[in-house]
């Protein structure tokens, strides 16, 4: 269970990107963290595993503080993928699913069989995919080796920053369903960040919509159709079916030619 | 062509010991330079003041001329080797390898302190991110994601290093190590232009050699490439030991250790003396090219054995008189001072002298009708004088200036083998030279006559360093060389050496008078 408590972040002169955040995200829960673009979401993210230091308020996990332990430790109990990929582009597939498993100090054997399961968990056969570089393969397999490194130390939390975001549009699909899966069967609980609704809507059990730095809303999904809190919850829940109504529109008209 | 084959050989003859000395100079001053360098470039990631200090620092070193950054190592290293000496009762060698070492060391590290620095500061942030954001700590980013992002940029600066420190070797010469640049100082000296030409050549092919092996190894490691990585490590190790392998050869029981100056009649003596101590047994060592002031202090402090050095020399440098009182004085005052205050003998005179005097092309010395310097007092604002690089900075100079009023309209420096050809060229009037030089009769020069004995004497002596002045076998071997050469077989056997045709090497001319040498006695 993670719990965010008073979550503050101020950057020098600037108002609050967080203010006084309160979040519960249960054991096993989906959760999806969504709202445009600086409304502080990301931060918020950064600031469960210490990645960025709260100024104010605290993060516990299953009850403990956070600031209770090294950072160091902690996020390496805490998978994390990231936004852009972050893959290391002078390491092989291989070296970058198991590079958590070698900073932890295990044995290159056991770092090696491991690397094989995770790597066949997100689908990519090893045997195929271990001694490439992540310059050689697409998008969408890197967000999976991505994902693979998260999962690397078996973690039970997996912190997720726009990870498709940079993937196309297929593959896309393809991988957020498979990662639904892989957290229903490895029981993890999961925080995904992300701004497109449609993703938070498919994937999360629950949704929690910032803004300014503040929590407009959390529920699940249909909870947030059905009540949404104010204007901007109900706009950005309507924007999958608008978007959908817009495109049966413009499928119905004859295009000029 | 057979002229091109005949003056190689003798240059090959000497490849394995200069090549040997240069690669382990360069290659070890460069691990020392990437050694003091990079802990330092790691440490002033997290210091702008380290690394402002480091980075100006190296920039400062780089800013000095190599050749004056080398030559000051010597004495800095003779005062503190005189402080250990002092303190813990052992010094270390001042001459040869540890100032060039030193010195090229200090050259290596500005490239590789700025690229090390702005290849880690260059690599992307969001692989930064994501290292510390999946838990590594800060010596694991370094070490796991920084270093290997950066480290073409860190090569790169070692590459640049790499050749810097090759290409700088070759000025190591003067403070008494050997290296390609031994080819370049001696060629320069005799215009022997294929030495000069063969000591470039060798090292721009050492450079650019060590060059690609470095580069194999950044793709083999880059690639992933063992036979890459294999073959420039083999290729490094095969360039060292074949290096250092006839340098170990060549040390045994202690050698006599032979110092000269940079100039032609010092190489022939220093052959002629290397010639009689091989044929009496003796184990021999060269050090060529030698600074005037470094050869003393090398010969009083035991770092080389013998050489020949000019009474007049001794007598203004290095005992600081500035009287002049005739000939025999001089000699035996100096012989006296030598021996009580530094413990070095004064063997005796080698039958001529290698004064400096003023010449001029005799024909407009004629026309102008002057015969001394007397004669030149009068017309020296109307004329230019030329001189080598120390003349105008001599006590001698000043004493010249003093006793005849001289002050010439303009004065101008010039590397020796110009100086003479300034002279001839009617560029300069009047030249510094000396006076067994054999340019002076193949130019046809007139030495003018110094009727107020303002400069001393310059007979050759030979001088021996204390450790070996009680070596009779030593002596011995060295004797016959006193009295035995008179001006004009100095001044041919310079010429021999200098002239463009037909030119002979030292040891080639230190055979011919070895040998004449030997017919006298017999």
């Amino acid at each position: 269970m993670i719990e965010l408590r008073n979550l503050t972040k101020t950057y020098d002169g600037r108002s609050a990107a967080v203010d006084q955040l309160n979040l519960t995200i249960g054991t096993g829960e989906f959760l999806a963290l969504v709202g445009p673009s600086g409304c502080g979401k990301s931060t918020t993210l950064s600031m469960i595993n210490r990645l960025e230091n709260p100024s104010g308020g605290t993060v516990l996990i299953d009850g403990r503080d956070t600031r209770g332990s090294d950072p160091v430790a902690l996020r390496r109990r805490i998978g994390f993928v990231f936004q852009d990929i972050g893959l290391f582009p002078h390491m092989t597939v291989a070296e970058n699913a198991g590079v958590v498993l070698r900073i932890l100090g295990e044995k290159a054997e056991s770092i090696d069989s491991r690397v094989n399961e995770l790597l066949a968990l997100v689908h990519l056969p090893p045997e195929m995919y271990r001694g490439r570089f992540p310059a050689d393969i697409s998008g969408g397999q890197r967000q999976r080796v991505g994902v693979a490194r998260a999962l690397a130390a078996r973690p039970a939390i997996v912190l997720m920053d726009e990870p498709f975001g940079a993937i196309d549009p297929l593959a896309r699909d393809k991988l957020a369903s498979d990662y639904r899966q892989i957290h229903n069967s490895l029981k993890l609980t999961t925080v995904l960040v992300t701004h497109d609704m449609t993703e938070a809507i498919l994937l999360a059990d629950r949704i929690a919509v910032m803004q300014n730095g503040t929590l407009a809303q959390v529920g699940s999904p249909q909870e947030l159709f059905s009540a949404p809190a104010d204007d901007f919850v109900r706009a950005m829940m309507d924007t999958p079916r608008r978007r959908a109504a817009a495109l049966a529109a413009t499928m119905a008209q004859p295009r000029p030619q | 062509m057979s002229d091109w084959a005949g003056a190689l050989a003798p240059a090959l003859a000497d490849l394995p010991e200069y090549l040997g000395w240069h690669v382990v100079l360069s290659i070890t001053a460069l691990f020392i330079g990437i050694a003091v360098s990079f802990p330092v470039a790691i440490a002033s990631l997290r210091s702008s003041l380290l690394r402002g200090t480091a980075l100006g620092f190296a920039s400062v070193i780089q800013t000095i001329p190599s050749l004056a950054l080398l030559a000051l190592f010597y004495p800095l290293l003779l005062a503190l080797s005189g402080l250990t000496r002092a303190a813990f009762g052992f010094g270390f060698g001042a001459l040869g390898f540890l100032p060039a070492l030193a010195a090229l060391s200090l050259y290596s590290m500005l490239p590789i302190l700025r690229n090390t620095i702005a290849g880690i500061e260059s690599v992307d942030p969001a692989a930064k991110r994501a290292a510390v954001g999946i838990g590594m700590n800060r010596g694991q980013v370094l070490r796991l994601v920084e270093l290997p992002l950066a480290a073409p940029i860190i090569i790169a600066g070692i590459r640049t290093a790499a050749a810097w420190v090759i290409g700088t070797a070759t000025l190591s010469t003067p403070v008494g190590q050997t290296s390609l640049g031994n080819y370049i100082f001696a060629g320069l000296q005799t215009e022997n232009w294929v030495f000069v030409l063969f000591g470039c050549v060798a090292a721009a092919a050492l450079a650019l050699t060590i060059d690609r092996l470095i580069a194999l190894a950044e793709i083999g490691a880059a690639k992933r490439s063992r036979p890459r990585l294999i073959g420039a490590a083999a290729g490094l190790a095969i360039i060292v030991g074949a290096s250092v392998f006839p340098l170990f050869g060549k040390v045994s029981a202690r050698p006599i250790v032979i110092g000269t100056k940079s100039f032609e009649e010092q190489y022939i003596l220093g052959a002629l003396i290397e010639r009689r101590l091989r044929d009496a047994g003796f184990e021999t060592v060269r050090r060529d090219g030698l600074g005037s002031t470094v050869i003393f202090d090398a010969l009083s402090s035991g770092e080389i054995d013998v050489y020949v050095d000019y009474s007049g020399t001794v007598w203004a440098d290095d005992m600081g008189r500035r009287d002049v009182p005739g000939r025999r004085a001089v000699l035996d005052q100096m012989a006296r001072w030598l021996r009580q205050t530094k413990g070095i003998d004064c063997l005796g005179t080698l039958g001529f002298e290698n004064a400096y005097a003023f010449a001029m092309r005799r024909d407009r010395a004629d026309a102008l009708g002057v015969n001394s310097l007397t004669d030149l007092s009068r017309l020296a604002p109307q004329l230019k004088i030329g001189g080598d690089y120390e003349i105008f900075s001599r006590p001698e100079w000043r004493a010249v200036k003093r006793a005849y009023g001289l002050s010439f309209a303009v004065e101008r420096q010039f590397q020796a083998n110009f100086l003479y050809r300034a002279a001839v060229s009617g560029d300069v009037d009047v030249i510094s030279a000396f006076s067994s030089d054999g340019r002076i009769r193949q130019y046809n020069l007139k030495l003018l006559s110094d009727p107020k004995a303002a400069l001393p004497p310059y007979d050759a002596v030979l001088l021996i360093s204390k450790a070996e002045a009680s070596d009779a076998a030593l002596l011995a071997a060295l004797r016959p060389l006193l009295g035995a050469i008179e001006l004009g077989t100095m001044q041919r056997a310079n010429l021999m050496v200098d002239r463009a045709t037909d030119k002979r090497s030292p040891e080639a001319v230190a055979q011919i008078l070895n040998s004449r040498i030997v017919a006298r006695r017999h």
